[in-house]
């Protein structure tokens, strides 16, 4: 290693150990795990002419373009409206999008709650300049300047995102094979079930906060609050649940297709779901599945299009951010996914009104029980400050420990 | 030109050096840059870690990667049930592969040796996916396996560690076939024609005078498929059921945690075992049989 390179790491060495005492010392203290603000990242402030393409990251059912039902493409039409051609990168799990955008790549992704604030204070997004959105207006108003896709610079509420859409995670079973129809999680976790080997679960980290959710309902002795905010006792106690669970389980799923194919072919008869996945497998019509929020409540996701901080395309990239919040696409992305639509006034479109009725997508009160993907972290989101929470990383441990 | 004529002696040594040299740089560069650089930098990586909140590298010198992994009894389970299955698929396949390859190289005549030398080779013009994803509706609950079975009252072994076995042992059982034919070939079939004339039965010359002579191709091949089999992560997600294998966390830590430097760390694993591996089966001259 040549000098200028020992130098170079040093410098990057004592950048992050300044970084790590103005968190310790509090400065500010606004953000999560103690983080003051987040890097400076530039702003868009005027809008050019398109690049010619963009790079999007996003969940499935996201960036259709009719390949999965020739009815259902609002890529297309974006793309002969704009000439930007849009070139979608589908992923599966919120880490892998905080992986990919860590890249520098990817010119926008739909980021759900616990990707959302990594990737500000990562430095791989950019603040959003919402003036350059002009449909940003007529979202919904209890969506914009969210913990979760907000941040507080020098006083003034900076969004770093455009809110997409939000729904819950879903308890879907195979209603031939499994009577009577459940109500509750406990389904999913009770260890004499008698579909033992054909549960199936949600293969992410984030998934033990809906075991932690479970508990929080039915062991209200251990006093979780928060499912993203777990001392170490309640993160035991969750870790243990989802053990037993591992006996049960017959295959995780994360990649969506996957789940699919385990319904249809009876590989899986229970298990944790998408609506999409749901209107997919009943599209197909080779199993009969029903899904629903058990009477425990469910974890769910609110969803924010961001924009990367090293986009080759920002111009591509907010004509795509406006687009998919545009009315009409944001009402045809929300029923081909199966949430409730950011967009005010999505709900107005034909056919719309009992979409968004079903999704509850008005109902502030709704929306509130609703326990959105966040990112775990030291300082317990639940406002406790007695007790130090269990961080993230090691949530991915215990993830692969649970699965043995 | 002109330079090397002046210098007769130069003209002599230098210039078939030199010659060598360039034919040997590029390939050269591309083993130390790309082959051998890629696994220093990633053994240096083993050594940082990731900020908890953002995913962010941090580049200080820590250990802590390793001492997880080896304070975690997790690792050593999923380590162990990855070393089970990589042997269990070697075993099966040089099982299966050498009576072909022994019909193939001593009995087969020469056009059907060749077809089946092409039927051999034929799966690895499939792709891997199709190939596994096959697997996973054969071994499916309504797949042919259980169909076939249920007549006789058995049930198809399902998805899990069996499934994922039976897999990858299709996957690479070419790679089991070709060195050991091509061991086999090099066998002289008068050694067998005098086992045979001193009186020994057809057991007692495979035993004696075949498995000893094919013993270091069957090693060679049984290189591939251990490798191979260990460095696997697919396979066990499309037939493997709940089960994971340490190539999994390999690729989670990559994909879903994010977090490069424990995977880095986890990597060396295999490393070393095949490292370890290699060593050990030098003795046999399997090396000189790839």
């Amino acid at each position: 290693m040549n000098r200028k390179r020992v130098l170079a790491v040093l410098a990057a060495t004592s950048l992050f150990a300044l970084v790590g005492c103005g968190s310790a010392s509090g400065t500010g203290g606004s953000g999560p795990g103690g983080r003051a603000t987040p890097p400076n990242e530039k702003m868009l402030t005027a809008l050019g002419s398109g690049e010619g393409q963009v790079n999007v990251i996003a969940w499935a059912g996201y960036a259709e373009d009719g390949s999965d039902d020739p009815t259902v493409d609002w890529v297309h039409p974006f793309e002969s409206q704009t000439g930007c051609k849009v070139n979608v990168k589908i992923a599966n799990t919120s880490d892998e999008m905080v992986q990919l955008m860590h890249t520098g790549q990817y010119d926008v992704v739909s980021a759900s709650g616990d990707a959302t604030l990594r990737l500000v204070y990562g430095g791989d997004v950019a603040p959003v300049n919402t003036s350059l959105v002009p449909n940003y207006a007529t979202i919904f108003s209890f969506l914009k300047d969210r913990a979760w896709n907000s941040v507080k610079v020098n006083g003034k509420t900076q969004m770093y995102g455009i809110p997409h859409g939000w729904g819950a995670n879903l308890l879907m079973w195979n209603s031939k094979t499994v009577t009577p129809a459940p109500t509750s999680w406990g389904a999913v976790f009770d260890a004499n079930s008698p579909y033992k080997g054909k549960v199936t679960a949600y293969d992410s980290p984030i998934y033990i906060a809906d075991a932690a959710l479970y508990l929080m309902k039915t062991q209200p002795a251990l006093g979780i609050k928060d499912p993203y905010s777990l001392d170490q006792k309640q993160f035991d106690a969750a870790v243990a649940l989802l053990k037993t669970q591992r006996t049960l389980v017959g295959e995780y799923w994360s990649d969506y297709t996957k789940e699919v194919q385990a319904f249809e072919s009876g590989t899986s008869v229970i298990g944790t779901t998408w609506q999409v996945i749901a209107n997919l497998i009943q599209g197909d019509k080779k199993a009969d599945v029903e899904a629903i929020v058990p009477t425990e409540g469910s974890t769910g996701w609110s969803d924010t299009w961001m924009i990367s901080s090293k986009s080759q395309h920002p111009n591509c990239a907010y004509m795509w951010m406006n687009w998919i919040v545009s009315p009409k696409v944001n009402a045809e992305v929300a029923n081909w996914f199966g949430e409730a639509p950011a967009q005010e006034l999505a709900c107005q479109q034909p056919d719309m009104a009992s979409v968004c009725q079903t999704y509850h997508a008005a109902d502030q009160a709704y929306s509130n029980d609703i326990w959105y993907w966040t990112t775990p972290t030291t300082d317990c989101l639940d406002g406790r400050t007695n007790v130090k929470c269990v961080p993230y990383s090691q949530w991915t441990q215990a993830w692969t420990e649970i699965k043995g | 030109m002109s330079v090397a004529a002046s210098r007769p002696r130069a003209k002599a040594i230098g210039r078939p050096r030199l010659r060598l040299l360039g034919l040997l740089s590029l390939p050269g560069l591309w083993l130390v840059v790309a082959y051998l650089g890629s696994l220093a930098a990633m053994f240096a990586t083993a050594f940082w870690t990731t900020d908890d909140f953002t995913g962010n590298i941090v580049r200080t010198f820590t250990t802590t990667n390793f001492s997880t992994l080896i304070h975690e009894s997790v690792y050593w389970h999923i380590a162990l049930r990855s070393l089970g299955v990589a042997a269990a698929v070697t075993v099966v396949d040089a099982c299966i592969a050498f009576p072909i390859a022994f019909y193939m190289a001593k009995v087969a005549r020469p056009r059907v040796r060749q077809a089946m030398v092409v039927l051999v080779l034929t799966p690895l013009w499939a792709s891997y996916l199709v190939k596994a994803y096959a697997w996973r509706v054969m071994l499916g609950d309504n797949g042919v396996i259980g169909w076939a079975l249920r007549p006789i009252g058995l049930h198809g072994p399902g998805y899990g560690l069996l499934a994922t076995t039976i897999t990858l042992a299709y996957l690479w059982l070419p790679y089991m076939i070709l060195p050991i034919y091509a061991g086999l070939e090099r066998v002289p079939d008068s050694l067998l024609e005098a086992s045979s004339d001193l009186g020994a039965s057809a057991g007692r010359t495979l035993r004696s005078i075949v498995l000893p002579l094919a013993y270091p191709a069957i090693v060679a091949g049984s290189i591939f498929t251990f490798s191979l089999s260990l460095g696997d992560y697919i396979a066990v997600k499309i037939v493997g059921g709940a089960s994971q294998l340490f190539a999994n966390v390999i690729y989670d830590n990559v994909i879903t945690a994010d977090n490069l430097p424990f995977a880095a760390a986890a990597a060396t694993f295999p490393v070393v075992v095949m490292v370890v591996y290699l060593v050990l089966v030098r003795r046999t001259g399997a090396l000189d049989n790839l």
